[in-house]
């Protein structure tokens, strides 16, 4: 993001090429667009949450809203909504986790093992998005159903079900998310993992290193940088969902964006807007905290 | 680091390496004396970094077996053998710091503190203030150090070179042979290194074998290499040779005497390589002597009337480029010396030379083998 943040002025004043004038502002210019695009459709809506978070809770679509820089708010936001934060960090996470799990394998298969049929693999994996995001959430409702074939199966094998049912359960919510997530964990993945050298890992294997420490300290470290976008591409949009509750929870489940919906549906702007900026600040300062301690700092 | 005493020899036999129909390396047998600089030269594609990969185990042998002293390797992975490579892209591990690199193997084995070797290896390849950077800042021969340090750590019975200098430039190249050449008699390890560049092969190693076509030509000192080449293909990648047509006349006593364009030139029988028939005569072109009258000796050999046609100065010597009455162009090397003015294009020289720098080849062999691999060599 680095790229981002830099002035492209200091370029092109360093280019001999460009006699002062015209040669400078190209940059400029073509950051217009992009820019223009950030202010109108995240900078101002961003303020406007904000500012709504701060209305007073007392009014309604009816009598209006009136700004009072009312942070109680915020105070009702979290104390209410505890469970709901922690519900949505948790399954984020352990989507996060479990889809790390499924991913780095197949990545690594993919980028090493595949030959010739990498472009294929990888074809398959981006091939869900042919198909909608609800469409695919729908399916697992039919996956997962109570006489379908995998409550059936684990019923088979004695497996223990609340209720005798997946559906309406944790592990069908977490199982949603790992789901419509794992491409945003494997391409990361994928690209990172390519791009190793594969004569670092015959020098690791050439000074004594066993295929599975060669892995621990070459190619583990080197596609860390995957790993983190990998996970954060996969936290922070899990950690926001609601339709995979929706489709495959019951309000047991409920996520703090479940609740946001609610809370925007009824007309509750100020403590929907409170609970997505909390929401936002939270995933904020946890991203930086993981870079941090990934010491992947160049990402940020 | 002390000498390692009684170290073993590394032995390849009878070993062949396939990549599908084609023969990388055809039937080699080869042993690297221990504690010798041991030095693979050949142009690309003869399969001498085939050969350094199956010592490694970075490759497997389609037939034939390796030998450590008296242990076979042939089948032991590579982190099994006590072998390490400093490879040609060095290969340093970008996300460890250069002391890390350096202390990667002797941890892989287990050792845990491993601080006071590391500063000594990093010293004795002249980079201590360097242990905390990382590989993308260093220069490229500071890198090539850091892979050297990193393999030599070790102790390995073997250290192989996989053209080890080839991404420097030419000034720092020399100066990290005569380096690397130092560090080896410092340390008494065995050194196998796999180059293209046959000066390179020749300042450093003790022992040269001129690899082509997956096979070893000839195996040698490098003088003896050089003064006495077996084949055409070594005469002209080794250094350049004049190479003419002749056939043997006689045996004298231990002389030989053979007829060139109706002259005849003389050659200590040792230096033939076929004693009857047709050969091809050659001489190093800076043992040939131009002279602009004639005067001849019996002692020297003599190809005279020749026509001067090209002279390239080049400061310390001068490039003849001389065409003889039957049309071949020879060429000579002249020291500077400045005994005499420099000769012009069109001037007519007789070509002497001495007898014992001459060498008889197989006439069946191309005289034109391996000229093109030298010049893409360097």
């Amino acid at each position: 993001m680095t790229t981002l943040t830099r002035t492209p002025g200091d370029e092109t004043a360093e280019d001999p090429g460009t006699p002062g004038g015209r040669g400078r502002w190209t940059g400029y210019l073509l950051l217009l667009p992009g820019a223009l695009w950030l202010v109108l459709f995240f900078a101002v809506p961003i303020g406007s949450l904000v500012s709504t978070s701060l209305y007073d809770p007392t009014g309604t679509l009816e009598t209006g809203y009136r700004f009072a820089f009312d942070v109680g708010n915020y105070i009702d936001a979290i104390s209410t909504y505890a469970p709901e934060f922690g519900r949505s960090l948790l399954y984020a996470g352990l989507a996060t986790i479990f889809a790390l799990l499924l991913g780095y394998p197949l990545a690594y298969a993919i980028s090493f093992k595949a030959g010739r049929w990498k472009n294929l693999l990888l074809v398959l994996v981006i091939a869900p998005f042919f198909t909608s995001f609800l469409i695919r959430t729908l399916s697992w409702k039919l996956i997962l159903a109570d006489q379908g074939w995998v409550v059936d199966s684990l019923k088979f094998l004695h497996v223990p079900l609340s209720n005798g049912r997946l559906l309406d359960t944790p592990v069908a919510v977490i199982t949603g998310l790992t789901y419509n997530f794992l491409p945003f964990m494997v391409l990361p993945l994928y690209a990172s993992l390519e791009k190793i050298d594969h004569r670092l890992i015959e020098a690791a294997g050439d000074l004594y290193a066993s295929p599975f420490q060669g892995f621990r300290k070459v190619t583990l470290p080197l596609s860390m940088p995957g790993v983190v976008a990998g996970t954060l591409l996969t936290f922070i949009p899990a950690a926001g969902d609601f339709i995979n509750k929706e489709l495959l929870g019951s309000p047991q489940q409920s996520m703090i964006g479940n609740r946001i919906q609610g809370l925007f549906e009824s007309g509750s702007y100020p403590a929907a807007s409170a609970l997505s900026v909390t929401l936002m600040v939270l995933i904020v300062v946890m991203v930086i905290a993981y870079i941090r301690r990934a010491g992947t700092e160049d990402l940020l | 680091m002390a000498a390692r005493s009684g170290g073993d020899d590394l032995r390849l036999e009878s070993v062949t390496k396939q990549f599908g129909p084609f023969t990388a390396v055809d039937n080699l047998t080869l042993t690297v004396p221990a504690g010798s600089f041991f030095a693979l030269l050949g142009p690309s594609g003869c399969g001498k970094t085939t050969t350094l990969r199956m010592v490694a185990g970075l490759e497997d042998p389609t037939v034939g077996d390796i030998y450590l002293g008296q242990e076979r390797i042939t089948s032991l992975r590579p982190y099994k053998r006590p072998v390490n490579t400093v490879f040609q892209s060095y290969a340093l591990f970008p996300h460890l710091s250069v002391e890390d690199n350096v202390a990667f193997g002797l941890k892989r084995r287990g050792r845990k503190d491993v601080n006071a070797e590391v500063e000594r290896m990093l010293e004795l390849v002249e980079l201590a203030g360097f242990a905390k950077r990382r590989p993308a800042q260093l220069s490229g021969g500071q890198q090539q150090r850091v892979a050297l340090a990193r393999a030599l750590i070790n102790s390995p019975q073997v250290l192989l070179l996989d053209e080890p200098l080839g991404a420097l430039d030419l000034k720092l190249r020399r100066q990290m042979q005569i380096e690397l050449k130092s560090i080896q008699t410092e340390v008494g390890l065995t050194f196998v290194h796999v180059t293209h560049d046959q000066e390179e092969a020749m300042t450093m190693a003790d022992t040269v074998a001129v690899m082509h076509a997956g096979l070893i030509e000839q195996k040698g000192a490098p003088a003896d290499l050089y003064d006495n080449p077996a084949t055409t293909f070594v005469a002209n990648f080794l250094g350049q040779s004049n190479l003419v047509e002749g056939e043997i006349r006689r045996a004298e006593g231990d002389e030989l005497e053979v007829d060139v364009q109706g002259m005849t030139i003389r050659v200590p029988a040792e230096r033939a390589r076929v004693h009857s028939g047709k050969v091809w005569v050659g001489v190093r072109p800076e043992k040939v002597v131009v002279h602009s009258e004639a005067a001849a000796t019996d002692a020297t050999n003599s190809l005279p009337r020749g026509r001067v046609i090209d002279v390239s100065f080049s400061g310390v010597s001068t490039q003849y480029l001389v065409r003889m009455p039957w049309g071949q162009e020879l060429t000579v090397f002249e020291q500077n010396t400045g005994s005499r003015p420099l000769l012009h294009v069109g001037g007519e020289v007789d070509l002497r030379w001495r007898p014992e720098h001459t060498f008889l080849l197989d006439a069946a062999q191309d005289a034109s083998a391996g000229v093109q691999d030298a010049l893409v060599g360097t």
